[in-house]
């Protein structure tokens, strides 16, 4: 069956590409783009309007199978992945048990065969267990499938166990994913550290704790030449640490979530648990650095860190409540209202942040409208106005805390390996 | 919830003293004058507030305050009910939830909760829509009460809370008192000292208001009030100071110490005491030293709160 989204603007920033064209999809591969005829037997979807990107990717996913099946699941992460635009997602590993042997890394790619909605790359632990004492049988994940190592959640504390990871991830040329907290200096903190913490009485977490990672991390990739991804990288020093590195030559990048770019600790209002995740909720010139780092290119990708949590473990006082935000249903509309309805980043430099470069990073054959790759497409209506409802959410899970945003951006239409997965109720042209 | 009688509070609640303006905190004050004299009468009771019930839910281990409550409460004839719940020993949050959902069915006029997570007396306002939620500590957040017994207490020795200087010495950080006092203190124009080792002072303290000093010296001097904090002992195996020894040098109140301060200051604690720890034993029975009248004026305070929040919108006076 062929597919022809008529009418669109396709932009492909890995081409180089952005017009008004049509794109044909034929045996689940791009076929071509241009101005294309349709024919009768094929399937025709007007597009008018709409933006035609490669299909966005979510490098940072946390799905939860096996094991709190009770928070998500491969599948119902999937259909949350394709509701909100995204063909790929990539899992981390702090599932229980840990994906730290090929036997998990190969149940959870057959659970997601089964699901059959979204790729899914699973990462690797770095260490078994991720219990940051011994290395993971790396290359035993790395045939099995997976794309990257990390120990997120666990973050790796000892820094020889650190520098033996980056030096061991480079025989499969493979990123090392790094969640930055020196846990000692995070004692047990529940939100970013300062006026704000003082006066709600909650322990802070300092921001110390990530940048000294972050400084580690960057003069570990020196000395070995292993890549480090920063994860979900929360604080202006932060990003300064990665842009000098960047300068430097340094094998570094980093994702930023759209969470730490829309709000701040100020918005934590009345000790609402949505509101509490790791990194925690950071000062309003961390919002603004993010966003700059969107804008100058310090930033290489946006990763939602989709971190699903039942009711229970939400509704308890803040310093009992899991940390974590879903995410993976708001980041576009997020992204594209603030970021690109801003006027603050063009949108092919968006499209960017949500394909190339989260490809390129992973050595994903993917994130490309070129002809002849696997016909994955994310079609955004720019005009469509999206209030964020959390009860029709396609993920088992509920912590947001965008409820009742008023957004502009829609992911209109989902396209993996050439099949139409998701199409959005109002788009009904 | 508002109330709109000139003789009440603003809120149904009393959370903490953040939010709460100081014409309530005056109105507080006013009504607890008329009714202490009730606790030194031969027959200490009133029937201000017969037939209305109310539970004390502490999560924390408390014997001034609980029995504060307490005898407040039955003072005002109120049927009061108390509950110690070891958050511990239950599933934390959940039980906090089920508990106070639970509690809410009783149709109770007046929950008290005292628990170590900073916002719960918060999440009982979402769960509990019928009943008043007073705040008796929560977490190193707020102690409304205790600020409002320390307020209360200064006036008895000094004429106004407006240009005093107030020296809040010890473990800030971890202290819910000293937020609560500093922010009642500044609103009511009083220059706040606030004093301790840099560990144990949490960054940002001057947006609540006071100055802050490591220097005990600096935070005594002149002073016309020295409220001295509890050092949890249980804390020193977390780096914050070396020793008890050299904590009691630095910032413990002394007999020398004092000669820095106002001849007539007031020396504040809001118990209980580690002797020798931060203040010497003897001046915590010294002339200068008001602590048991902090315990005593605790019961006025209280019961002029159970009966604003309560009693002050019928056909009750004390």
């Amino acid at each position: 069956m062929s597919l022809l989204l008529q009418h669109g603007t396709v932009i492909d920033p890995a081409q180089d590409l952005e017009k008004q064209a049509d794109l044909l999809i034929e045996r689940g591969k791009i076929s071509r783009i241009g101005k294309i005829q349709a024919k009768k037997s094929w399937q025709v979807v007007d597009v008018t309007g709409c933006i035609v990107a490669p299909g966005f990717v979510d490098m940072h996913v946390h799905l939860r199978e096996p094991g709190r099946e009770d928070k998500e699941t491969i599948l119902t992460g999937s259909r949350s992945a394709v509701a909100g635009g995204f063909t790929s997602i990539v899992c981390m590993p702090n599932t229980t048990p840990v994906n730290d042997c090929e036997a998990i890394t190969r149940l959870i790619r057959g659970r997601a065969r089964e699901a059959g909605l979204v790729n899914v790359f699973p990462v690797g632990a770095i260490t078994k267990g991720s219990w940051g004492v011994e290395l993971a049988e790396i290359g035993e994940m790395f045939k099995a499938g997976i794309v990257a190592i990390t120990d997120d959640g666990h973050p790796v504390q000892n820094s020889q166990v650190m520098r033996r990871a980056l030096e061991y991830s480079k025989i499969f040329d493979i990123p090392v994913l790094d969640h930055c907290e020196d846990l000692p200096l995070s004692a047990e903190g529940c939100m970013n550290e300062g006026a704000v913490s003082t006066q709600l009485g909650l322990r802070g977490l300092s921001r110390s704790a990530e940048e000294v990672h972050v400084a580690r991390d960057i003069i570990l990739s020196r000395i070995t030449g292993g890549r480090v991804h920063i994860l979900h990288l929360s604080t202006r020093e932060s990003l300064d640490w990665v842009r000098v590195a960047k300068q430097q030559g340094i094998a570094v990048t980093c994702e930023v979530t759209p969470h730490h770019f829309s709000v701040s600790e100020h918005d934590i209002k009345d000790y609402d648990t949505n509101y509490k995740m790791m990194p925690p909720l950071r000062e309003p010139e961390d919002v603004e650095a993010m966003i700059q780092g969107l804008v100058d290119g310090t930033i290489d990708a946006i990763g939602t860190d989709h971190a699903p949590h039942t009711r229970l473990d939400k509704e308890v006082p803040f310093e009992d409540a899991a940390s974590g935000v879903i995410g993976m249903e708001t980041a576009i509309p997020l992204s594209w209202e603030l970021l690109v309805r801003g006027e603050l980043v063009s949108k092919r430099r968006l499209v960017e942040l949500f394909t190339v470069n989260p490809c390129r990073i992973l050595k994903l054959s993917k994130g490309t409208l070129e002809e002849g790759v696997d016909a994955d497409v994310t079609v955004i209506d720019p005009d469509q106005e999206v209030t964020i409802d959390v009860s029709r959410f396609c993920s088992k899970a509920r912590n947001c805390p965008f409820h009742g945003w008023k957004l502009h951006g829609a992911p209109a239409l989902t396209v993996v390996g050439g099949k139409i997965v998701h199409r959005d109720i109002a788009f009904a042209r | 919830m508002t109330n709109s009688k000139p003789n009440s509070l603003s809120s149904k609640h009393l959370l903490g003293i953040e939010d709460t303006p100081m014409a309530d905190i005056e109105l507080i004050l006013k009504t607890a004058r008329s009714f202490k004299e009730i606790s030194s009468r031969p027959v200490k009771k009133v029937p201000t507030l017969r037939g209305k019930s109310i539970i004390n839910l502490f999560f924390e281990s408390s014997t001034r305050t609980r029995s504060s409550f307490e005898i407040a409460a039955k003072r005002l004839s109120a049927d009061a009910v108390n509950l110690s719940v070891s958050a511990s020993s239950m599933g934390k949050g959940e039980s906090l939830i089920d508990t106070a959902r639970n509690l809410e069915s009783m149709n109770p006029d007046i929950i008290v909760i005292r628990h170590s997570a900073a916002g719960a007396p918060r999440m009982l306002v979402d769960y509990c829509r019928d009943c008043s939620i007073l705040n008796a500590g929560d977490g190193m957040h707020e102690h409304p009460t205790q600020a409002l017994l320390d307020a209360y207490t200064i006036l008895e020795h000094k004429e106004s809370l407006s240009g005093l200087k107030v020296a809040i010495v010890g473990d800030i950080a971890h202290s819910r008192v000293a937020r609560s006092n500093t922010i009642l203190l500044s609103k009511a124009g009083a220059r706040v000292s606030i004093c301790g080792p840099p560990t144990l002072i949490p960054p940002g303290f001057e947006h609540i208001g006071g100055q802050v000093t490591y220097r005990l010296e600096e935070a005594i001097d002149q002073a016309d009030v020295v409220m001295m904090l509890r050092t949890q002992l249980e804390r020193q195996s977390e780096v914050f100071y070396p020793s008890v020894k050299e904590y009691f040098d630095l910032y413990g109140l002394s007999e020398r110490k004092m000669k820095w301060a106002k001849p007539d200051t007031i020396v504040m604690h809001p118990g209980p005491i580690n002797r020798g720890v931060e203040i010497d034993p003897d001046l915590a029975d010294g002339h200068n030293s008001v602590i048991l009248e902090q315990v005593n004026n605790g019961v006025a305070v209280r019961m002029a709160i159970l009966y604003l929040l309560l009693g002050a919108d019928e056909e009750t006076e004390p």
